[in-house]
């Protein structure tokens, strides 16, 4: 019985911890720049597919390609801010405004890179083997891969969370957080900054898809479950909220863990219940203002 | 020549000209190709689940991603039912059903404002997708079921008369109180509130009758696919294109939907057999030059060109 819940609880966290890390991403996305990034499963997609690519083209380690991925995404995603977000945001009239175009401009982009992605490398699922170990913990035995992920997506976190407390530039973020006009008087280079926030996101959700392609199957399609997800984590923890994605991610592959112990097939039907209650009792999350 | 009579005249002009267009669709099946009558029962199906999605989403500006689930809730009906109750009734069902669901979530959910509304309505067509996939892997013990089908013109008529209800009620919703009511809630909820408007009920009725017709379609095509499972009736797909298509044609006039939907359905079926993967490729680029460089659409393009036009021939006088 213990050897069972043991089981369950870590089997959540392990699922939880890649959660946390791309909601983190949809959540500097959508607080601070803005965009409900509807294409963020698509830049995990990226992730997953680059790391892919890698290790059975070239034979680079995965953990090297997180260090690869990451900075090709983030320059994919500063890029797109500068040009196509930038854009849009000056020319919206109100800030609900540049939110309903910039959400509809990421479902073109959506369409775009998961067609270019199939062409590239065609619709099948891919995968590889990298760390496939068993380690027992306590009875329970889980692979080797999927614990460094989670040890990978706490890391990564931690040292985001550092970076936006402590350096200036972190500063700089949550000040266009709360408020980018005043952020924007106070010296702070509004459009440069909300481009970083929206390529650091692209960077997790690299992060998240060369974790990912670690332990599960990857296909260009993969992604819109992913964005479900990072979005359900980011109403679950509070919009904008980096400890709250942590939060939520953990909460919600806990529960995903135990709803399919006690009912596989459900687990999805049970994230969206959460999240529709979520949304309509409590909007702004369990750490949310 | 009175302006009075210059309208009526032209009034006159488009009116004969919209009896044509009809007369014409009307009598196509009797000397067109059974493909065309195919393609344009598509066109239609798109044009339906487009102008039903402007109705509620043009003039409140509250975007709904939730026609993949009215339109799966009435190939659903249509699958259940078909065999027992004749067509014309179960395609009623249909669109009532897909109404009520309408009320439900309408009521439930239209208090959210901006993209809270758009989570919640994209959350609902996969909360349907994966219950029914549960429920048939689950309860029934069979994914997927057999509808019974009818001929492709006795599906042609039908989905032109539900086009054309569907136009007579958005351009009576229009040009009504109800319909300057639903413009305010656009422009400013709390403003519109605050001159009693009753907002909730307004948004809620609308967003049903938007759906029923949806539901219709989804009844009507449903009969024309012979095999349906959950992935395809509730595919997230049929709820991007509406968006895609309105936003595509302009959301200023009520022409703006049918053309943005008449354009990219006849190129998705030039498209979609040549080069299945360009063709979404080609739709996202269109969405994103769309907003980028086409703020009201089509109708806006043409109605910026006519100003251009009219401004020129008033500077040769």
């Amino acid at each position: 019985m213990l050897v069972k819940i043991l089981d369950i609880v870590i089997a959540g966290l392990l699922m939880g911890g890649i959660y946390a890390l791309i909601a983190v991403g949809l959540s500097l996305q959508f607080g601070v720049a803005r965009v409900l990034n509807i294409a963020h499963g698509e830049f995990i997609m990226l992730g997953a597919f680059i790391t892919w690519w890698f290790y059975t083209r070239v034979g680079i380690n995965p953990l090297v390609s997180l260090a690869i991925c990451g900075p090709i995404l983030f320059t994919v995603g500063f890029v797109l801010y500068r040009t196509l977000f930038t854009r849009l945001r000056t020319s919206s009239p109100s800030p609900a405004a540049f939110e309903g175009n910039s959400m509809l401009a990421c479902f073109g982009l959506l369409f775009i890179i998961q067609n270019v992605a199939i062409l590239v490398w065609g619709a099948e699922m891919k995968g590889y083997s990298y760390l496939a170990l068993p380690v027992n913990f306590g009875g329970a035995i889980f692979a080797a891969n999927r614990l460094t992920t989670l040890g990978f997506a706490i890391v990564i976190g931690s040292v985001f969370y550092l970076f936006l407390a402590r350096t200036r530039l972190g500063k700089a973020i949550r000040a266009a957080a709360q408020d980018p006009a005043t952020a924007g008087f106070m010296g702070v280079n509004i459009n440069q900054v909300l481009a970083l926030c929206f390529g650091f996101g692209a960077l997790m959700a690299g992060f998240g898809g060369t974790l990912i392609s670690m332990s599960y199957n990857i296909q260009p399609t993969m992604g819109l479950e992913y964005t479900i997800i990072a979005l359900i984590v980011i109403v679950l923890g509070g919009l904008g909220s980096i400890p709250g994605s942590f939060i939520g991610g953990l909460v919600l592959g806990l529960v995903g863990s135990i709803v399919t112990y006690t009912e596989p097939g459900l687990s999805l039907v049970a994230y969206y219940v959460i999240f529709m209650l979520l949304l309509l009792v409590r909007p702004t999350g369990i750490l949310g203002k | 020549m009175g302006i009075a009579t210059f309208t009526t005249k032209r009034s006159l002009l488009s009116g004969s000209m919209i009896l044509i267009i009809l007369f014409l669709l009307a009598t196509l099946p009797l000397y067109a190709r059974g493909y065309t009558v195919v393609l344009l029962s598509s066109i239609f199906m798109y044009i339906i689940i487009t102008v039903s999605w402007t109705i509620f989403s043009g003039p409140t500006g509250y975007i709904s991603l939730a026609p993949a689930a009215f339109f799966g809730v009435g190939i659903y009906t249509s699958a259940l039912l078909g065999k027992a109750i004749s067509l014309p009734i179960v395609i009623c069902i249909g669109a009532l059903a897909s109404f009520c669901l309408a009320l439900l979530v309408g009521a439930l959910t239209l208090r959210l404002r901006g993209i809270y509304f758009v989570m919640f309505t994209f959350g609902l067509v996969e909360l349907l997708l994966h219950f029914v996939l549960w429920w048939e892997v689950n309860i029934t013990g069979t994914t997927g079921r057999v509808v019974s089908t009818m001929g492709n013109t006795a599906v042609y008529y039908i989905m032109l008369i539900i086009f054309v209800i569907l136009v007579i009620t958005a351009t009576l919703i229009k040009h009504s109180k109800f319909g300057l009511a639903l413009q305010s809630i656009g422009e400013c909820e709390e403003a519109a509130a605050h001159t009693g408007i009753n907002v909730t009920a307004l948004k809620t009725i609308t967003f049903a009758i938007s759906a029923f017709f949806i539901g219709a379609a989804g009844a009507t095509m449903a009969t024309r696919w012979t095999y349906i499972d959950p992935r395809i009736a509730f595919n997230p797909l049929i709820s991007f294109m509406p968006v895609l298509m309105a936003i595509f044609g302009g959301m200023g006039q009520l022409y703006g939907p049918i053309i943005g939907a008449a354009l990219l359905t006849y190129l998705e079926e030039f498209l979609i057999t040549r080069f299945p993967y360009y063709y979404m490729l080609i739709f996202g680029i269109i969405m994103v030059v769309a907003i980028l460089y086409l703020p009201n659409g089509l109708v806006g393009l043409i109605q910026r060109w006519r100003k251009g036009g009219l401004k020129r021939r008033h500077a040769d006088t």
